[in-house]
């Protein structure tokens, strides 16, 4: 697969109108900093590392049709490999993201491979990953150390330099916004390939997929590894941005459910699903704990996470399928496009 | 005439039912073969284990020279063996040309020329025009068209077709009979599992006849109509 060839196909694909639209879109998000203040810079960066992770999740769940709820383990696992090579021995997160998405990796084979190998299938798969998750949560916690339940800090004045992602907002708010880019192009790449075409069809109906010559366990773990390695370089990403990771919150299931309320909520399985639902969903939230701060005079935690469930279920209601594909018909896009 | 398929003694039992009965048969390159039987005969559970949905619990099934029981559907069909389902199973939310190019996957080295083997084998069977809707829009004649196509597009050399037939008008099956022929002709060995009778007899040029799991005869369609056999147990008084 040409990188190249595919980028140009594309954007050969796509009707001319959507592609000025979508680039009309990137174009003001490259300039948006200059009128943006440190607060909106940081809802903006939230906004894109929940696109980027829920495309990750997409894979997984929209187009091979396997659940998991818990994708957190990715992301600590990402940050915690980042943050200790950083602090302990001093690489630079951009070679960091390497070793942590083969940890990652690592990690979502051993998943996939004993749910997809032992036939364990919809809601046992999805408590397999949730129990990894805790399992982590509670081994990291325990783990002298990585600083055990007290917490991993990454030290702020360290070699101030982008390439190390030390910097402000405004650093983080490009980094997540290429990084956002970057996860829907490769999604649209993979959507369009064959084994993005594998991953329909296991979704759709593992055993016909198996009699049209697919090898539904390879496809399965594909989907696994390829989405775990997604998210482990956005928590890279986030424990930079954090300065500290602690197990509690990182490898927490309300992370996990959090980040797939996005494509949830923009529509499973589609492209600008994921990307879509969280520009709608953080702001929101975002504005919600800043009313709440105001009211109730302090931050009350998780309660983003009820206001998320109740948008969750007012959005499922009206457009069952999510936003974009509802906004998609509204558009005049046919059926069969993104 | 080199054999494609060869099927010696194979038995399956479930708990104390045995659902096929050591049947043995044996399918020619090139030609159009069909089982038949009443309900519970044992077709489908013999389909399912040609087509290795299913392992004998006793015998043998060989394609094209190799063994081929115990094997994976997934490797079977990459060694040219393809199936449709008798309740089909079309990728509902996919369109037809997505369904079709994914059979064609297998054997086109990428994804352009697997879309444009997906858009061949769909004018074959006539639903070029519905390339665009989804598969659960169709109706049950265009899915059951779409079931052939998809494991069409997979190029098999042979083709296990489990009652296509079923449930369609008869104008419908004769349309679905001329595509088989012309399949057939263009050099795909076909094994059908039928019960509509008249399409079968008119398109297959050998019939095994399966009663309570068991071989009761074997023969062209003239030649089982007239066997007392199939007479009595499958046909019935109807046909007396």
């Amino acid at each position: 697969m040409n990188p190249f060839a595919t980028l140009a196909r594309l954007v050969d694909e796509a009707p001319r109108r959507a592609l000025l639209l979508l680039a009309a879109l990137v174009a003001v998000l490259l300039v948006a900093p200059v009128a943006l203040d440190r607060y909106l810079l940081s809802v903006f960066f939230l906004i894109f590392w929940f696109a980027t992770v829920g495309q990750a999740w997409n894979i997984m769940m929209g187009f091979c049709g396997q659940l998991s709820l818990g994708h957190a383990l990715y992301v600590g696992l990402g940050g915690y490999v980042g943050a200790l090579l950083w602090v302990k021995f001093g690489i630079s997160p951009a070679i960091a993201i390497v070793p942590a998405m083969l940890v990652a990796m690592a990690f979502g084979a051993v998943i996939g491979w004993l749910g997809f190998r032992f036939g364990i299938e919809g809601v046992y798969f999805a408590l397999l990953t949730i129990a990894f998750a805790e399992v982590a949560r509670i081994g990291f916690d325990n783990w002298s150390f990585v600083g055990g339940a007290a917490g991993f800090f990454i030290p702020v004045s360290a070699a101030a330099s982008p390439v190390n992602l030390r910097g402000g907002p405004m650093l983080f708010y490009y980094v997540a916004l290429a990084m956002m880019i970057i996860a829907f192009i490769l999604c649209a790449a993979l959507r369009r390939s064959r084994l993005g075409h594998a991953w329909l069809a296991v979704r759709e109906d593992a055993e016909a997929a198996r009699a049209l010559g697919i090898d539904v366990f390879r496809a399965k773990m594909a989907a696994v590894v390829i989405s775990a390695a997604m998210t482990a370089v956005a928590g890279v990403v986030y424990g930079f941005y954090q300065n500290n990771l602690f197990p509690s919150q990182t490898f927490d299931i309300a992370r996990s459910i959090e980040m797939i309320l996005a494509p949830i909520i923009g529509g499973l399985g589609t492209l600008f699903g994921p990307i879509l639902g969280a520009f709608i969903l953080t702001p929101l939230g975002q504005i919600l704990i800043a009313l709440v701060e105001k009211i109730a005079g302090r931050a009350i935690p998780g309660v983003n996470l009820v206001f998320y469930g109740a948008a969750l279920m007012v959005i499922i209601w009206f457009t069952p399928n999510g936003v974009w594909p509802w906004l998609k018909k509204k558009l005049g896009i046919p059926e069969g496009r993104e | 005439m080199t054999t494609l398929l060869d099927v010696r003694g194979v038995t399956k039992r479930f708990r104390g039912l045995t659902a096929v009965d050591n049947v043995s048969l044996t399918v020619t390159e090139g030609e159009i073969f069909a089982v038949i039987g009443p309900n519970g005969a044992g077709k489908t559970t013999l389909f399912n284990m040609i087509a290795g949905a299913m392992n004998p619990d006793a015998g043998s099934v060989t394609f094209a020279g190799t063994r081929a029981d115990g094997v994976p559907p997934h490797e079977l069909c990459r060694r040219g063996l393809a199936r449709t389902f008798q309740i089909v199973r079309p990728f509902p939310e996919l369109t037809v040309i997505e369904n079709a190019t994914i059979g064609a996957m297998m054997r086109a080295p990428d994804m352009e020329a697997a879309r444009t083997k997906a858009g061949e084998v769909l004018r074959q069977l006539d639903l070029w025009d519905r390339r665009e809707a989804k598969a659960k829009s169709l109706t049950l004649p265009d899915r059951k068209r779409l079931e052939c196509a998809r494991a069409l597009a997979t190029g098999p050399r042979l083709l296990l077709l489990d009652e296509v037939m079923a449930g369609l008008r008869p104008t419908e099956v004769d349309r679905i009979v001329a595509i088989l022929r012309e399949i057939n002709r263009s050099g795909v060995t076909i094994l059908l599992i039928e019960h509509v009778m008249r399409a079968t007899m008119a398109l297959a040029g050998r019939i095994h006849v399966l009663h309570h799991g068991a071989t009761i005869a074997e023969g062209t369609p003239e030649e089982v109509t007239r066997h007392p056999k199939v007479l009595e147990s499958y046909l019935g008084a109807e046909a007396l």
